[in-house]
């Protein structure tokens, strides 16, 4: 199973304000 | 950290996901970082649906304490937004399925609060208290619910 992560952070805020549902937002430099 | 099935698992069901990477989205990773404050990574942070801040997780970690913390952000927001009986559920999860975990000291005080602000009852504290003199003696957390017992 993989983390479903975005990758459009703005678009992620609105998301989780409509679903009413916890952000986990993750800053990261590890190799893609 | 993040390829634990456990930690994946625990994400999808509980949180929109969203990563501001150095390279893939940089100006995300600015912007982001910046109205955050995040100077280092990784840094993982909890937010309720507003973007209001309830936890954060800097450095690796091992897939056991990290879920632990994660664990401990997704009850913080459940006792900041005053859901008392379900924030005391989900310390409690952290105690009973990661006690080695470096957060499960801190998740079994929680706990305790929790149930006080749920019920009003002083027993809630007096009990924590007294597992504390069993478990996790040597940890800040045994001190800081020494007066309740």
């Amino acid at each position: 199973m993989k983390i479903d992560f975005r990758y459009d952070v703005a678009q992620a805020f609105k998301d989780a304000k409509q679903q009413r549902k916890p952000l986990l937002l993750d800053f990261s430099a590890a190799p893609m | 950290m993040w390829p634990d099935e456990r930690v994946a698992r625990f994400v999808n069901e509980h949180f929109v996901a969203a990563r501001a990477h150095v390279k893939q989205n940089p100006t995300d990773f600015q912007q982001f970082g910046e109205r955050y404050q995040a100077q280092w990574t990784p840094t993982i942070l909890e937010l309720d649906a507003e973007g209001v801040e309830h936890h954060r997780i800097e450095g690796f970690l091992p897939p056991d304490d990290f879920l632990a913390q994660l664990m401990l952000g997704w009850a913080r927001i459940a006792f900041h937004q005053q859901q008392f009986a379900e924030a005391e559920q989900r310390y409690r999860a952290i105690v009973e399925q990661l006690p080695e975990s470096e957060a499960a000291a801190e998740a079994l005080y929680w706990a305790g609060a929790a149930k006080y602000k749920a019920t009003g009852d002083p027993t809630a504290l007096k009990q924590t208290g007294e597992k504390f003199k069993q478990r996790y003696r040597d940890t800040a957390w045994a001190k800081k619910a020494s007066v309740w017992s």
